[in-house]
């Protein structure tokens, strides 16, 4: 199997009159990788996908692909498939004619075709269904065939539109797994694009964060989540509470931001190192699985902060506290259900604990909207 | 809440007012042609005949109307379906804010009426050809190619109206596909677009076919040497019809019927194999099976009834003659006739016999008075209808001399309409007696 090329964004804009959709993005995509990009919908991830596939013209910028720029080079010269979001079957053709349609249109013999067809439905675990219709399969089986078609074109880098977002939960956790499956099976680079930060963070190697246009950061999963370079990919990636306030002392690694809750000392953003001074608004982020409830003396690197209790919630595996900052901003606190009941009464006041390690603080800024 | 049985009544009286009105004049011009008068005529019914089949078929001007009417129908079809897919492309394609000023400007021939454009296709080919030099014997001024032309200008719009509608539903993402899967732009537009219009190429060209068929005002002024159906037809009432018109009507509506009941069967078969779960590539294949066909499907049945219908009428028919009935009829006019002529002579009679004793001149007083219409010694051919109205008409061999030749012998005559003219009066008691 190819080992798949790598794709570089170098200083990509793309407007439509008046309105940028992405400004300034600066990507390298290394060959054979698994690449995201994560953000709400209108962020221009389906945008940066279009200039890659060749559908859409960066105003500025260059778009390489394993070394060469793409300018002028129209979707059907580009070593790329893509997947589109509504997959884009055609309904008029049986599965089989489907998969092979990028053979069919290189004059490939109908013989040659069939061939490649039964190798990739026995690829996708659909056997002997070749001669069926597109609406006879069932979503996810679509979906396979989808797959299949654009393997079948034999690209170097692989285009995925939210391929998995019309499914229904079971088999979208499902097809995740399979579909990273088949990257490491056929080695190419794939390039995914997706809102849901589940898919973007077990799937891939790296991962882009956008907003609004911009990329916000790119790293590895396990980075994203905890050290993020922005309020925005700190609070869209994942669940964060928010202490926001201004910084009272600062040091090389760790500031004290003065919260409605109390001081919170946190770790430094690797993203905000040396942009913080004293007396700058800041904005602390601690994971709800990171707060505790107080107990015993202060250890060394321990918050203690104080919030009024508003709601409980049970969820099975873990139970949930909702609580109030001074300043109203809500905190959300989960536990591991350890068969411990928890009563308090609302309103009454509650200790929270965290470590210094596991809150990040950044320059305050645009949060991501519910 | 129950329903008013009143309301219900009055709902199948007026389902019946309104099929009436839709289907009453078809179903009468269905009569008339199996009906033996020579004008076409459904009420006093005579003889069941079907010679007015055989006089279509050998109706020389009938045959080639038809003849022309298909060549222009194909032509047009073949013309109008491409640039009415040329026309909806370019309006899924075109800047969105000048598609509301090229639809309308592409919508316009439908709007503007047909005589216009069968005037302007005359005057602009007429000037083309004489600003290319040519002979007006030449191609441009050709009766078929002038009529394609001028039907093209408005039924090409008609079709696409019909591609427009089946193009809103395409996925354009399919074609997006299809390039990203390395087709180029003409691969993508044949293999995926194309098919997606065939069902809408179907209907267009029919659309266009029908509209072409029976189109009248564009092609009066643009046939030339070759009249369609629709002038023929016209012409021959101008100079008075007999029922082979209506034979004609009676086979175009029962090709019509078949080929309706033949399109429904075959949807509800796709329709019945689907429900029951069968997959539709397996629907779409095969021959057909007769007794599976039939089952559970109305519209097979009907087709097939109708069929067997169509068929038995046609071997009757070859083996019928009607002869025998028209003799009977003849005589019973014949014996109406007497009687009415001895009716009459007894009314003269008596009124000669009035005039006696009451004093001269009464009798002439009339003949001053206007001369009805129909029997105007210079009248035929005057009226639309011609002399279909004059009662001579009704005889099927040379009676069309014989109102000429009674009025000018009897110059009189005219004051009640020739009643005393025997021969008159032998054609037209026939409307009198009801059988």
């Amino acid at each position: 199997m190819s080992t798949g090329v790598g794709v570089d964004l170098d200083d990509v804009w793309v407007k439509f009159g008046d309105f940028v959709a992405v400004r300034e993005a600066n990507v390298s995509i290394k060959g054979g990788e698994f690449f995201s990009f994560l953000g709400p919908s209108g962020c221009g991830k389906t945008t940066i996908l279009r200039t890659v596939s060749g559908f859409q013209e960066p105003s500025q910028g260059e778009v390489r692909i394993g070394g060469t720029n793409m300018v002028g080079i129209g979707p059907n010269l580009r070593p790329t498939a893509l997947i589109f979001q509504n997959l884009a079957l055609f309904p008029l053709m049986p599965i089989w004619e489907n998969i092979t349609f990028s053979m069919e249109v290189r004059g490939a013999s109908k013989g040659e075709r069939r061939k490649r067809a039964d190798e990739l439905l026995e690829l996708i675990a659909l056997q002997g269904q070749g001669d069926k219709m597109v609406n006879e399969l069932s979503g996810g089986q679509k979906q396979r065939v989808a797959i299949a078609r654009a393997l079948c074109a034999e690209p170097d880098v692989l285009l995925l539109d939210e391929p998995l977002s019309a499914l229904d939960l079971k088999l979208r956790q499902h097809m995740r797994t399979e579909l990273r499956a088949i990257q490491k099976q056929v080695g190419i680079t794939f390039i995914y694009i997706t809102h849901d930060q589940g898919e973007a963070l077990t799937m891939s190697d790296n991962v882009a964060v956008m907003s609004a246009g911009v990329i916000d950061q790119i790293a590895d999963g396990r980075t994203i989540y905890d050290d993020p370079a922005s309020p925005f990919v700190a609070s869209f990636v994942g669940e964060n509470n928010v202490f926001s306030g201004k910084i009272k002392t600062i040091t090389k690694d760790y500031a004290v931001v003065d919260t409605p809750a109390g001081d919170l000392r946190a770790k430094i953003g690797t993203a905000a190192r040396g942009k913080l001074q004293k007396g700058n608004d800041a904005m602390a982020f601690v994971r709800p699985e990171a707060l505790a409830i107080a107990a015993g003396r202060k250890g060394k690197d321990e918050n203690r902060l104080t919030a009024s209790i508003k709601t409980e919630e049970f969820e099975g595996q873990s139970y949930n506290i909702f609580l109030n900052q001074a300043d109203g901003a809500e905190i959300k606190m989960s536990l591991v259900n350890q068969g411990q009941a928890y009563e308090h009464a609302p309103g009454s006041q509650m200790t929270l604990s965290c470590n210094a390690d596991q809150a990040v603080v950044l320059p305050a800024g645009a949060l991501a909207s519910e | 809440m129950r329903q008013n049985p009143l309301i219900k009544v009055f709902l199948a009286i007026y389902l019946v007012i309104f099929f009436s009105y839709l289907l009453g004049p078809l179903v009468i011009m269905g009569i008339t042609a199996f009906n033996s008068p020579s004008f076409p005529k459904a009420a006093p019914w005579e003889c069941l005949t079907f010679e007015w089949f055989s006089v279509l078929a050998n109706d020389h001007r009938i045959m080639t109307g038809i003849r022309n009417s298909f060549i222009v129908g194909i032509g047009t079809v073949i013309l109008s379906v491409i640039i009415g897919l040329a026309g909806a492309l370019v309006l899924t394609q075109i800047w969105p804010k000048l598609r509301a000023t090229y639809y309308t400007i592409v919508i316009a021939p439908i709007l503007i009426p047909g005589v216009v454009l069968g005037i302007s296709t005359l005057v602009f080919w007429g000037r083309m050809n004489a600003f290319l030099g040519l002979s007006d014997e030449s191609f441009l001024q050709n009766g078929i190619f002038l009529t394609i032309i001028g039907q093209t200008t408005f039924i090409s719009s008609y079709c696409m109206l019909v591609f427009v509608a089946r193009l809103q539903r395409f996925d354009q993402g399919l074609t997006e596909a299809a390039l990203d899967l390395g087709a180029t732009h003409v691969q993508a537009f044949r293999k995926v677009m194309l098919p997606f219009l065939y069902p809408a190429m179907g209907s267009a060209a029919v659309l266009a076919f029908l509209a072409s068929f029976e189109n009248y005002n564009t092609t009066t002024f643009t046939f030339g040497k070759y009249p369609t159906l629709t002038i023929e037809l016209a012409q021959k009432v101008r100079y008075g019809i007999n029922p082979s018109i209506s034979a004609l009507a009676v086979i175009i509506v029962t090709i019509t019927i078949l080929g309706a009941l033949f399109y429904e069967m075959r949807k509800r078969r796709e329709a019945m194999a689907i429900a029951n779960g069968a997959p539709a590539s397996a629907v779409s294949g095969g021959g057909f099976k007769l007794p599976k066909m039939l089952a559970g499907n109305p519209a097979a049945i009907i087709l097939a009834l109708v069929l067997i219908g169509g068929i038995g009428t046609v071997l009757f028919a070859q083996a019928y003659n009607p002869q025998a009935c028209k003799v009977e009829v003849r005589e019973e006019k014949r014996k109406a006739t007497d009687k009415r002529i001895q009716e009459l002579q007894e009314k003269a009679k008596q009124r000669s016999l009035q005039e006696k004793l009451k004093g001269p001149d009464i009798f002439n007083q009339p003949a001053q008075s206007p001369v009805p219409p129909a029997q105007a010694p210079s009248n035929p051919g005057s009226g639309t209808f011609g002399d279909v109205f004059n009662p001579g008409n009704l005889d099927e061999g040379d009676a069309k001399k014989t109102p000429d030749k009674g009025s000018s012998l009897n110059p009189g005559s005219g004051t009640f309409g020739g009643v005393f003219n025997p021969k008159n009066l032998n054609e037209s008691s026939g409307k009198g007696t009801s059988q």
